[in-house]
Parts: structure tokens; sequence; C-alpha cells
């Protein structure tokens, strides 16, 4: 019997074994993984695209990412403390870049290809991607939200975005007037993020004084005019219910919800809304009128006559530090972010090109009239905090600015200082 | 836990081997026997159980950010210290509590119906009914708690639609966006998934309540209900406590639906999902290690309690005893 039990545990073993040793050869070029966030197949696309460009010097293959943000970064900063190899290429979410660049996780993006990518690439993608003044990640695409608004409500209100920029003032008006409902992100997440910091950056502030300083030195500026404004504006829609009932759980999809039905008025949201919406549409799920009631314009002012800074947002590519073809992954992703692919993604996945050339695509144009707002939105835009402890400073304004109901520009602040510096020097949780 | 009851008898029958001549040859073999048959499964545990739980209490005593891997430095109980006296440790602490006695309690009662049902149906039914009772429970539980998820959503949810008729509930009702709502759905979906298990193991332990006793008690005049009370829970102590045991401790480590549905907001934040947030989310490596450490004593200290005090004799509840 024990003769048979040891077989047994050697053909384990070898079963075990076998597998592990033909992962060990491979044949033909060198396959390049590029972990990419899940979207409507663009990246896959254009992986293939740069396969077949570079005849045999290299293979592109693609993993996805999950779904948010925060699990994309949670994923990659694990494989990467581990010193994975098989990350070559990643598309990065732009707040997450500075934690990745300083602990040396992203490979050197050497002179001359930081020269090729950033000529003719709208400012805000650039800055997204440098972290202590030099180019870490290349552009690739770049995101912004616009104000979407029904055209009858705006004009029921005597407002014209388009032509004149409204204030958060004025919508809030014209939605509890016409008893409407305002399309914000309330819901504890990232997108909570993303709206105090465009009102804080309208207003004139910003929520880290000095992003590059270490944990325990980091300076809020929440207790400013800018962050008692900003609060004034998130706690009265809370309370007066003018993003409607789901406001406190509403994420980017639920606000386009919201938006589309009867209720729907003024909303702030990221230009997959239009694809989206029209794809509805050809459904058969929505009624073709609502597409010709969507007007868009410049995200609203906190001060009337001063220029909003909307959101930034996007995905840059990293290039892994402990790949083994960092050359190679350089050039591919040269590859991948050209402008007719950055155009093709546009017109296919509805997320605008970094490059200001991929704009007067004919097929950008024709995909999406507001082309030419996202693209001015896009140079006014402000990014969220670059700091290494970015996810620190997110998850505290969530746990204090949520629920939108509870903000108060008398407390909301100071609370939202005190707790981020406890939890940047260590001595509170999250 | 069980095989405690094989070691010693194992080891014994080696160093004892003249005083304890009495155990023949076979009862040898057959410990041997034992040994190799358990014996990689209990490697195989050592190595992925002890080793962890070793190193995740080495870790809690740096202060240690998987981003920033050369500013480690060992701090003591620093991290201890930092959980203990925080706020959100201890209502996270109170909302699993809550959570584990409230699901236990009632998966308890309806579990024990299901059984009886599933003890007592007409036979022709019984396959049926075992099956449809059992479906949640194979239910993967993020699965379900995106179902739930969306029953009860705002938007795209049924349940405000079908239950309007109800005082409190009506279209504009945001499950999500308060505690006692939000606890409400996800215990009840909880309760939905895992009732099924306490149900079989209660199942178990009425079909070893000998029908004789059950017999001569309803000789005597004793009313269904007396002889429920006096002589089938009694006899069922043993199955009844270790589905309570079961169930408490995975209560305590609940994370999947409240990840889920609320990733924590309005105050529904349980120990599982802290930890997570803290080394998984901030990848604060020390402090995350921390709460692990004392998670994973408030479940030593919930099987201690059960067995210790509430002696449950996990060996008789297998048919041993």
């Amino acid at each position: 019997m024990r003769r048979r039990t040891r077989s047994i545990a050697a053909t384990a073993a070898l079963a075990l074994a076998l597998p592990l040793a033909a992962c060990a050869s491979e044949s033909g070029p060198p396959t390049l993984t590029w972990y990419i966030n899940p979207d409507n197949g663009g990246q896959v696309k254009i992986a293939s695209l740069c396969t077949q460009a570079a005849k045999g010097e290299y293979r592109i293959t693609t993993e996805v990412l999950p779904r948010d943000a925060a699990s994309q970064r949670e994923q990659l900063a694990r494989r990467l403390a581990a010193k994975d190899s098989s990350i070559d290429i990643m598309s990065l979410d732009p707040p997450f870049i500075p934690e990745l660049a300083e602990p040396g996780f992203l490979a050197p993006i050497p002179s001359d290809v930081a020269e090729a990518v950033t000529t003719d690439v709208v400012q805000g993608a650039i800055d997204g991607a440098t972290w202590r003044d030099e180019l870490v990640a290349i552009p690739f695409w770049a995101n912004t939200q616009l104000l979407w608004y029904r055209k009858s409500v705006a004009e029921a209100a005597g407002l014209d975005p388009a032509k004149t920029p409204v204030t958060w003032q004025q919508i809030m008006d014209a939605a509890a007037e016409q008893d409407k409902f305002l399309g914000v992100q309330g819901a504890k997440a990232e997108s909570l993020t993303v709206w105090v910091n465009a009102l804080i950056e309208s207003a004139g502030g910003h929520i880290l004084e000095n992003p590059e300083a270490s944990a325990d030195e980091l300076t809020l500026g929440f207790e400013s005019d800018a962050g008692r404004k900003a609060a004034e504006i998130m706690g009265t829609i809370g309370r007066e219910g003018l993003g409607g009932p789901g406001l406190p759980t509403a994420d980017e999809n639920a606000t386009m919800t919201v938006f589309q039905r009867d209720r729907g008025s003024f909303m702030v949201n990221w230009p997959f809304v239009w694809s989206a919406t029209n794809a509805a549409v050809e459904d058969g799920t929505l009624d073709a009128s609502i597409v010709d009631d969507i007007g868009w314009a410049m995200y609203p002012q906190v001060d009337e006559g001063t220029d909003a800074r909307p959101p930034y947002g996007g995905i840059n590519l990293g290039i892994g530090a402990f790949s083994t073809h960092v050359d190679l992954a350089l050039e591919a992703a040269q590859c991948i972010v050209s402008p007719e692919n950055q155009a093709f993604y546009f017109a296919t996945n509805g997320n605008p090109p970094s490059s200001t050339k991929a704009y007067d695509d004919p097929q950008v144009v024709e995909a999406f009239p507001m082309a030419d707002v996202i693209r001015e939105s896009l140079e006014k835009a402000a990014p969220r905090p670059q700091t290494p402890y970015y996810n620190e400073v997110s998850t505290g304004v969530q746990e204090t600015w949520h629920p939108p109901a509870s903000v108060n520009p008398d407390t909301t602040p100071r609370e939202a200082t005190d707790f981020i510096t406890a939890v940047l020097r260590g001595e509170a949780l999250l | 836990m069980t095989s405690s009851t094989v070691v010693p008898g194992a080891t014994t029958s080696e160093s004892d081997a003249p005083r304890k001549a009495r155990r023949s040859d076979r009862a040898r073999d057959e410990a041997r026997l034992g040994w190799w048959l358990a014996g990689p499964a209990f490697v195989v545990m050592l190595a992925v159980t002890i080793y962890p739980i070793l190193q995740a209490f080495y870790d809690s005593l740096f202060s240690y950010r998987l981003t920033a891997p050369s500013d480690k430095a060992f701090n003591g109980g620093q991290n201890y210290v930092v959980v203990l006296t925080d706020p959100v440790f201890w209502q996270a602490f109170l909302v699993t509590f809550v959570i584990t006695i409230v699901t236990v309690l009632v998966e308890l009662v309806l579990g024990f119906l299901l059984a009886l049902v599933m003890h007592r149906a007409i036979t022709q039914l019984r396959g049926v009914l075992r099956t449809a009772i059992l479906v949640p429970y194979g239910i993967i539980t993020v699965v379900s708690a995106f179902a739930w998820f969306y029953a009860f959503d705002i938007n795209s949810g049924f349940v405000n639609h079908w239950f309007s008729w109800l005082p409190g509930i009506d279209a504009d009702l945001n499950w999500f966006a308060h505690q006692g709502t939000s606890l409400f759905v996800i215990m009840a979906s909880e309760i939905w998934k895992t009732t099924p298990f306490i149900s079989l193991l209660l199942l178990a332990g009425l079909s070893q309540v000998p029908g004789e006793l059950e017999e001569a008690a309803q000789v005597d005049g004793a009313t269904w209900w007396q002889r429920l009370q006096r002589v089938v829970l009694p006899n069922m102590k043993a199955a009844t406590m270790v589905a309570v045991l079961f169930r408490a401790l995975d209560a305590f480590r609940i994370f999947d639906n409240v990840f889920i549905m609320t990733n924590g907001a309005n105050g529904t934040t349980v120990l599982s999902l802290l930890a997570y947030r803290t080394s998984i989310g901030r990848l604060e490596i020390g402090l995350g290690s921390a709460i692990s450490v004392l998670l994973f004593l408030c479940v030593i200290g919930i099987c201690f309690v059960a067995i210790k005090l509430f002696k449950v004799d996990l060996a008789s509840a297998r048919g041993e005893g």
C-alpha cells in the first residue's frame, strides 16, 4: 500500500510540473502584454493593429484589468510591488500615476520618446502623465466632463449654456423651479472626488496645496473660500433634493439614467453618455426624441464670469519597470497612441483623444459633434491632486463629503482636513 | 479540530507501547494509515493557514506600505494602538456583531422550520423540496449580492414598485442611502443565501432524534409542542450548536454582500471590509495586518465561547459520540 501511495504522489508531482515546463518555451516574436482597462473592445483592436504594423517585431496581447479604477490600481500596484515582469504596457488612470512612479515601478521614458509623444497633445494630458517634472507615462486618451442639458429645460429657464456659460447657481435654480433633477455623482466613490475637485478648482482653490510633499507634510486646501463654496453647492443640492432620491448612490451610469428620464435637466458627465444614449436609442430602449433634446456645453462655473476647471480623466500608458522588453514596449506604446488610433478609439468607443490632431479626423467629427467643446474643455481641465497618497486623499474626501446632504460649508472643510491629515500621519483608519 | 481525537492516540501508541499493550497490531496499523491519509492534508493546511497567520502577525508590527518598501520600519504595537483607539474600528466591529447576531438568529428559526418541512414532508416531494431549498446556497455570494443589489436599486430595482403598498416604501426610497435600510438588504440577502446551510445541518440533527422517544412521548399524551420542546430539541442540541457556531464564524467574516452593495458607505463597513480597504486598498500592509490579526482573534474568541461555554461537541455532531 505504501508503494502505491508514493507512486500516486510522484504522478501528481509530475502532472503539476509538466504544464509549467511547457510555459517556459516561447517561439516567434516577443510577446508584449498590455494590461487594459475594460472598454468596448477598442484597445484589443488597437493591439492587433499595432501587432500588424510591427511586421513580426513584436506581438501585443491584452489582459483585462478590473472594472473600476481603484481595483485596477490595486491589482497593478500589487503586481508591480512583486516585480511582475509580465507587465509590459499598462493603461493607467492618471491620479494613480505618481504612486506607481515614486517607487520606480514605471520604466523611465527616454527624452526622445517623451518629446515625440507630447507634441500636439492637450496640456491636461501631459500634466497627468508627469511626476516631479518628468514624463513618466505616455498620454493616450484624455477625458473631461461636459455640462449636458435638456434643451427644453434650459429654454424654459431662459438659459443657453452653449452660448453663455452657466453657473451652478443657475442650474440649481432651474432644476428647483421646474421640479427636475440635476445629474451629479453623489455616490461614495471616485466620482465624488472628481466632483469635489472640480468644484474647488473652479472656485480657484486646490485640494492639495503642495501635492509633491511627503505624507506628513501635505497641506490641504479645504479650509478656504473655494472649499467652502464647493461645500455650499454640494450641500444645497443634497439637502434640497435637487439630485433626486438616488443622489447618495448615483455614479456616472445612474446619473445618465436619471438624465434620460422625464425629470432629467442638467448633468455633468463624461462624453461616454453621448455614445451610450445613441446606442440605447438604436436598441430601442430609449425614445429617439431624447437625443434631439440633448445639448452640451462647458462645465458650469462656480463664480459667474470665472472659467470653470472641468474634471480631467482618461488613460495614460505606463511601461512596466520590470518588463524584459522595455524598448519594444516603448515602441509599441508609441504605435498605440498614434493620432489615427486615438481617432479610431474616440469614434468607436467614445474616449476622447489627447492628441489635438485626432480631433480633425472626419470620423471623430461625425461621431461626436461636440468634439470641439471636449477639446476646449480639456485645455482648461484641472487634474485631481497628483500625489503618491492620492488614494488616501480621495477616500478621505469620500468619507467626509458623503452623503451630499450632510455637507456643510461651516464644518465639512475642517472635518475633511483633520481627518485626512490624521490618516496621512498614520494616526487614523480610513 | 476534530483531528485532536486522533493525534494523541497515535503518539501514545508509539511512545508508551508497553503500557498500552492492549493495543493490537491492527489498531497500530490503522493509526499509521490514519497518518498517511490525513498527513498530507495536515501539512498543506499548516502551510496555507499557519504561515500566512504568522506572516500577518509579523507584518502587523511594522509601518509598511507596499508602494514604499524602503520606508518599512518596526513600530512595535503602534498599529494596534491606532486600530483599537479608532472609532472607525469599533463602528465596524459593532456593525459586524449586529449582522452576526441577527442573521444567525433568523437563520436558526427559518432553518429549523425548513428542516422540519424537509424531514416530515410527503415522501414523493422530498427530493424536489430539498433541491429547491438548496438552490440559494448553490449560488455564488457575489452573484446573489448583485441580484439583491439590482432588485433594490433605486433606478433598476423592482422592489420599490412591487412593495409600494407597504408603509415606508415608495418609488423614491433609496435603500442603499441609509444605514438601516442598507443593513436590512445586506442581512436579508445573507439570510436568504445561507439559511439552506443551517437547515441541512439541522436536518441531520433531526434525523438523529430516535423515533421511539417521540413515540413514547406521544403515547404518554404529549402534545406536538411538548414533544418538540422536551424530546426533539434536547436531542439535537449538538447539531444545533454546531450549526450556530459555523454560521456565526461565517457571518462574522461577512464581506461580499457589503462590498457589492454599499462598499461600506453610510456606516455599513464591516471588519473584513476594513481589513481589505486598509491592506489592499490603501496598500498599508502593517495597519491592515493588525486589523486582520484582530479579526482572527475575534473568530478564535467565538470558537472559544462556543466550545467551552456552550460545550459544543464537534465529535458527537458527526455521530461519533
